[in-house]
């Protein structure tokens, strides 16, 4: 059934990204590949992968950009992948009943045996985030791991998505979203977390922490962004305070 | 976006097709039009061409045309479910009107209204195919008022082009009426599509990269390096763009064909004798078909979609090359 959920999921899984650790090494949509390929989303195809003009089938790319100007500019790495919304109108546009929000754990996922492949989902997400499967004929996407996050074989602290489990630096969070007392939802809070173009009316469920605010010579913060030292008081608000003299 | 050739076929022809079907039920409504076999033959076989080697064509594009049935399904969210079954649907009163005209001569009473069901069903499926592009919210160039106003009218001017040779062959007296009716529908659909591109052609600078990956404070936001050196389906599928001097081009081109061929039927319905105006009236048809095919291909051509935001291109830009 491509209609939603009528209740609420009883969990938001998803993704907490931190823009400000990401160090873009891409080591997340390596692992995600190298788990995906092989796991019950795969096989992720590719064409000509060891030719010239590679390309296939990734359910994370992560991109980088060049913010603001001058001495003021910096670079931002910026993974992107499935944000498994609350109005993936991916799912609803879906004409066969493959595409489907699952009212557990409100994880998107697609059913390879009943996708026709016409594609029009990819051109309903806003996000890129899904990927046609040309050799398979199917739209395959990212999946949050969910053969991997359930999977009682798995040591339990290892049971996250494998472009969290991977990622060197600490930049990428999971959890519930759904949950105020999660540690992702106290991380949004505290760091003033965002979803993506909110304005479509999607409601992304993965969350984006911005780069943390640059000191200048003069010590003050230039750019404040949302949310910024929200979580400092008392004796480390006056380190905070003295420190940045 | 990508102009697939099967889809733009599959909407131009089942268009067309649809078309003829709505006028065909209007007219018989309407009493314009006698129970002629031959002409029933002639215009029913048309048709149902036009409608099903479209939907035929649009399985093309399928990963997967064998489980295409199942696309009839999501009827309660999809919109393209609707279209199939719209579709589907649409084919019942159709072959009843078509067998009762054609076989049984009859086309009044209770067989005028099936015949109207046919052209309700014809104008539904229509709706339908452009309410899956008008209802695509990362497609601002789609997402918008004008579009499903604009495939009705193309449906039923190109469909009418089509009907004329048709009446004219068998020397049927609805000729004049079906000329006027192809060019007023005609003027119409192409008065809309001009409204339609300077609304595209204002809607500029609609959402910045900055935006898009929310980090307007940090001031303007460049793509340095993509995610991958090579291309991918996202770029493929959503990055197609059509320089802005060749999309001038094409619109200036699909106009003056399309208007070609509505002056074609005008001095073919005034001016000249019975053999000069079956001429101009099938030239009409290849003209409009040309039109049609450039018109539908740059409205997938010339429309961008969010997701090459994260790539690093403006949505409402319009001026590559």
């Amino acid at each position: 059934m491509t209609s939603l959920p009528t209740t609420p999921p009883e969990k938001k899984l998803g993704l907490v990204i931190d823009l400000d650790i990401c160090v873009g090494c891409h080591a997340c949509a390596v692992n995600c590949k190298e788990w995906n390929t092989g796991g019950e989303a795969g096989p992720l195809t590719d064409k000509d992968p060891y030719g010239a003009d590679p390309e296939g089938v990734w359910f994370n790319r992560v991109h980088t950009y060049e913010a603001g100007s001058g001495a003021d500019s910096r670079t931002v790495y910026f993974p992107r992948s499935c944000l498994h919304c609350e109005e993936p109108a991916c799912v609803t546009v879906c004409p066969s009943g493959a595409s489907y929000k699952r009212d557990t754990d409100g994880i998107v996922l697609v059913n390879y045996d009943t996708c026709i492949g016409c594609k029009l989902c990819s051109w309903a997400c806003p996000y890129g985030a899904r990927e046609y499967d040309q050799a398979e004929g199917v739209m395959k996407k990212c999946t949050l791991c969910v053969d991997r996050i359930y999977d009682e074989e798995i040591e339990e602290g290892r049971r996250v998505p494998a472009c969290v489990s991977t990622c060197p630096a600490g930049a990428r969070h999971f959890g519930d979203l759904g949950d105020p007392g999660s540690d992702v939802s106290k991380l949004v809070a505290g760091r003033g977390g965002y979803e993506l173009m909110p304005e479509l009316g999607y409601k992304p469920v993965n969350r984006y922490l911005p780069p943390r605010a640059r000191k200048t010579e003069a010590g003050a913060a230039n750019d404040a962004g949302p949310g910024q030292g929200a979580e400092l008081s008392g004796f480390l608000a006056w380190v905070d305070r003295t420190l940045s003299r | 976006m990508h102009p697939a050739y099967s889809v733009i076929f599959f909407t131009t022809s089942s268009g067309a097709g649809y078309g003829m079907l709505g006028l065909l039920g209007g007219l018989t409504l309407a009493g314009r039009l006698p129970p002629n076999s031959v002409f029933g033959l002639l215009a029913f076989g048309l048709a149902l061409f036009l409608i099903t080697a479209g939907l035929l064509s649009s399985t093309l594009h399928l990963g997967h045309p064998e489980r295409a049935w199942r696309a009839l399904s999501q009827w309660r969210s999809s919109w393209l479910a609707r279209e199939g079954v719209a579709a589907v649907v649409t084919y019942a009163p159709t072959m009843a009107a078509a067998v009762a005209w054609v076989i049984l001569g009859r086309n009044t009473g209770a067989w005028g209204l099936v015949a109207a069901g046919m052209a309700l069903g014809a104008a539904i499926t229509v709706v339908c195919t452009g309410m899956i592009y008008a209802s695509l919210k990362p497609i601002p160039r789609w997402n918008n008022g004008w579009v499903v106003p604009i495939y009705l009218a193309f449906s039923l001017a190109t469909g009418s082009v089509c009907l004329v040779p048709v009446t004219r062959l068998l020397g049927l007296e609805v000729f004049h009426l079906t000329v006027w009716i192809a060019v007023i529908s005609g003027a119409i659909a192409w008065g809309l599509k001009l409204g339609y591109w300077r609304h595209i052609d204002r809607a500029r600078g609609l959402m910045t990269v900055a935006r898009a990956v929310g980090m307007e404070h940090l001031g303007e936001v460049r793509q340095l390096e993509g995610p991958h050196s090579g291309a991918n389906f996202v770029m493929r599928e959503m990055g197609y763009r059509v320089a802005r001097k060749h999309a001038r081009k094409l619109r200036r081109i699909g106009l003056t064909v399309g208007g070609g061929a509505i002056i074609m039927l005008i001095v073919a319905a005034l001016f000249v004798g019975p053999v000069v105006d079956l001429g101009l009236s099938i030239l009409a048809v290849f003209a409009t078909a040309t039109a049609i095919f450039i018109e539908r291909w740059l409205f997938f051509a010339e429309a961008e979609h969010s997701a090459m935001l994260y790539y690093g291109q403006g949505l409402g830009q319009n001026d590559a090359g």
